[in-house]
């Protein structure tokens, strides 16, 4: 069957179950609730000071009640440094443990080595909002059976509460941790911030061993995730590698491209009729979209304009914003450097929040619903706005949904920026590889050779150009930058599905098919 | 023509191409290595304009290496033709 977007859905696939097909950012919450039934999160027993402690992380994990077609989970709060995924499924494996289904909120590099056991099936689902390097090779090339789900980061609370995912054992690394459980990023040797996307599984896994290695006295504060829901505690050496956790701070790029992309981008924002007082604003980390913030910030000082509060993915920059006045609060589901650690813990305006709180659409209203303006990258985007940010040129899976459709679908101004093409492979299509944010979110996109809007924002395109702003059809500017790269070869897939990608609302948006690669 | 000294162009970085070249013995024609980035999308049409380059100068006894890391068609062909002539002699250049 085709979605909305006319993308080829199968009704069902085995190891996921019937699919429904997308129908609209907004067509399932207009409805005001969800008609899929929720699971209870487990209720516990524990007896008064009865010990929580394990010597080893094999010792919590034996105490969890390991099993075949277990779902493991874990959170990606330690970004690239993260050693103790690897760490719980060579465990799982040797005790000879099958059929895993891992549910981590995303997946890096440093994921690498658990490729062996996707090949020898000690793995053969997987849920995330991002795969990469290695194992997102191989999972393009159909390494597993069932596809995997790519979900956002607001997706990814619904999943747990219709039991989606239905997590059996969550492990939680934490930089501090009391005996009972008590835990936080915020600070010691190995901080990372904000553990806002852990806080779910915390709350709904029938098993959860917090790991740590850095044993505070009782209580641990803040409580980020607290003891009430902690079955193990476990001191290690190490919870990751910090050089790969935390940098000190986030550098704005040098790069003159993404320079100008980024003026331009900043010059949109001015002009487009949400630059206003009090304004809530969201910026990625990455090299365009995070040097948007160096180019507003600029503005908001001459101007002497006020926001409201900075959202998501935080780094080092939107910390120096709030403490210049520039925005009253941060609100941080994930911190991107150190100095944004000792802010989550010392400033009461830098608040941290829950997965759920940030983006969940299926409750009162997640912090996304109140974005004026968020400024978002892409590795694709067609001539209808529908981005692609989970495959790469190659037709790999190669990175990640996260909070990309569910930021787009609250803000009043989406801005996707990135250059017209990159490395040859022209940027703007006719047809994106895969959708993951749909185009009806997306209002401007922003490249070093112009701006274009969506036709459906007519008075934001009427704003622009009255502020002289260089506007071009996407239409054209698709034409334009195709005479320059050439027009590639397209690739080759077979009919096997290996992702499927669905949109925050828990409808299937897009199908990923296994690639084909040809000699040449 | 056959080159006569060995010859590079270009850079390793994104965006543009490194040729190498070098003279073989007579009667081998030529060995032509091509890797990109770009491969599946771009390949064929590398390979044809390296071979329409190489005919344009009648080159043989060559020994051409391109490692390509996305450049555009005019930097794909001022690369290969700076190559060609420094290894020809017609034009100053480095190595």
């Amino acid at each position: 069957m085709l979605n909305s977007l006319g993308r080829e859905i199968p009704e069902y696939i085995e190891g996921i179950g019937t699919l429904e097909p997308f129908q609209g950012a907004l067509t399932k919450l207009r409805k005001g609730w969800m008609d899929e039934p929720t699971i209870p999160a487990p209720n516990k027993a524990y007896l008064p000071h009865q010990s929580k402690l394990c010597k080893t992380l094999e010792e919590a994990i034996i105490r969890s009640n390991p099993h075949n077609g277990m779902t493991v989970s874990f959170h990606h709060h330690l970004r690239n440094g993260d050693i103790l995924l690897v760490q719980t499924l060579t465990i799982l494996h040797n005790m000879g443990i099958r059929d895993i289904t891992l549910a981590s909120s995303s997946l890096n590099e440093c994921h690498d080595p658990i490729l062996p056991y996707l090949q020898d099936q000690t793995v053969t689902r997987i849920f995330s909002s991002g795969i990469r390097s290695e194992l997102g090779k191989a999972i393009s090339m159909g390494v597993l059976d069932t596809p995997v789900v790519i979900h956002s980061h607001g997706g990814r609370v619904r999943c747990i509460h219709t039991g989606k995912i239905q997590i059996d054992l969550a492990v939680i690394p934490a930089s501090a941790a009391d005996c009972e459980g008590n835990a936080t990023g915020s600070h010691g040797k190995s901080a990372f911030g904000s553990i806002g996307y852990a806080v779910i599984d915390a709350r709904y896994a029938k098993q959860v061993i917090v790991v740590t290695d850095n044993l505070v006295d009782f209580p641990c504060i803040p409580l980020s995730i607290s003891q009430n829901f902690i079955d193990h505690v476990v001191l290690v050496d190490s919870i990751g590698d910090a050089s790969r956790i935390a940098t000190g701070t986030t550098r704005i790029t040098n790069s003159p491209m993404d320079l100008r992309i980024a003026k331009l981008a900043a010059d949109v924002i001015e002009h487009s009729g949400f630059f206003v007082p009090g304004f809530a604003f969201q910026v990625g980390a990455g090299g365009a979209s995070l040097a948007v913030a160096k180019f507003i910030r600029e503005k908001m000082k001459r101007s002497g304009l006020k926001g409201s509060f900075m959202l998501g993915g935080i780094t080092s920059y939107c910390v120096d914003m709030l403490n210049e006045g520039l925005f009253e609060t941060i609100f941080d589901v994930q911190s991107f450097d150190a100095v944004v650690s000792n802010s989550l813990l010392n400033n009461r305006h830098h608040i941290e929040i829950p997965a759920a709180l940030y983006a969940n659409p299926f409750n009162c209203g997640c912090i996304t619903n109140k974005i004026d303006v968020v400024v978002l990258g892409a590795l694709e985007i067609d001539v209808d706005f529908n981005v692609n940010v989970i495959t790469g040129s190659e037709g790999r899976i190669r990175g990640a949904s996260g909070g990309h459709s569910d930021t787009a679908s609250g803000a009043k101004l989406t801005v996707v920026v990135c250059p017209s093409f990159r490395g040859r492979i022209p940027i703007i299509k006719k047809r994106v590889h895969t959708i993951v944010t749909p185009g009806e979110t997306v209002h401007v996109l922003v490249t070093e050779r112009g701006i274009c809007v969506n036709p459906a924002f007519k008075e934001l395109e009427a704003n622009l150009r009255n502020a002289g702003l260089n506007i071009k059809n996407i239409r054209d500017l698709e034409i334009e930058v195709d005479k320059i790269t050439g027009i590639p070869a397209p690739l080759e897939y077979t009919d096997k599905i290996v992702g499927i990608v669905e949109y925050r609302d828990g409808t299937i948006i897009d199908v990923i098919h296994q690639l084909r690669e040809r000699e040449v | 023509m056959k080159p006569i000294t060995p010859a590079q162009s270009g850079t390793f970085e994104s965006s543009d191409v490194i040729v190498l070249i070098e003279p073989m013995p007579k009667n081998s024609g030529r060995k032509i290595e091509i890797s990109s980035t770009v491969m599946q999308q771009f390949g064929a049409s590398f390979q044809q304009i390296v071979s329409d380059m190489l005919d344009q100068y009648d080159m043989t006894d060559i020994h051409l290496i391109a490692k390509d890391k996305g450049a555009l068609e005019p930097t794909i062909k001022a690369r290969l033709e700076t190559a060609i002539k420094r290894s020809l002699g017609q034009q100053e250049g480095t190595l």
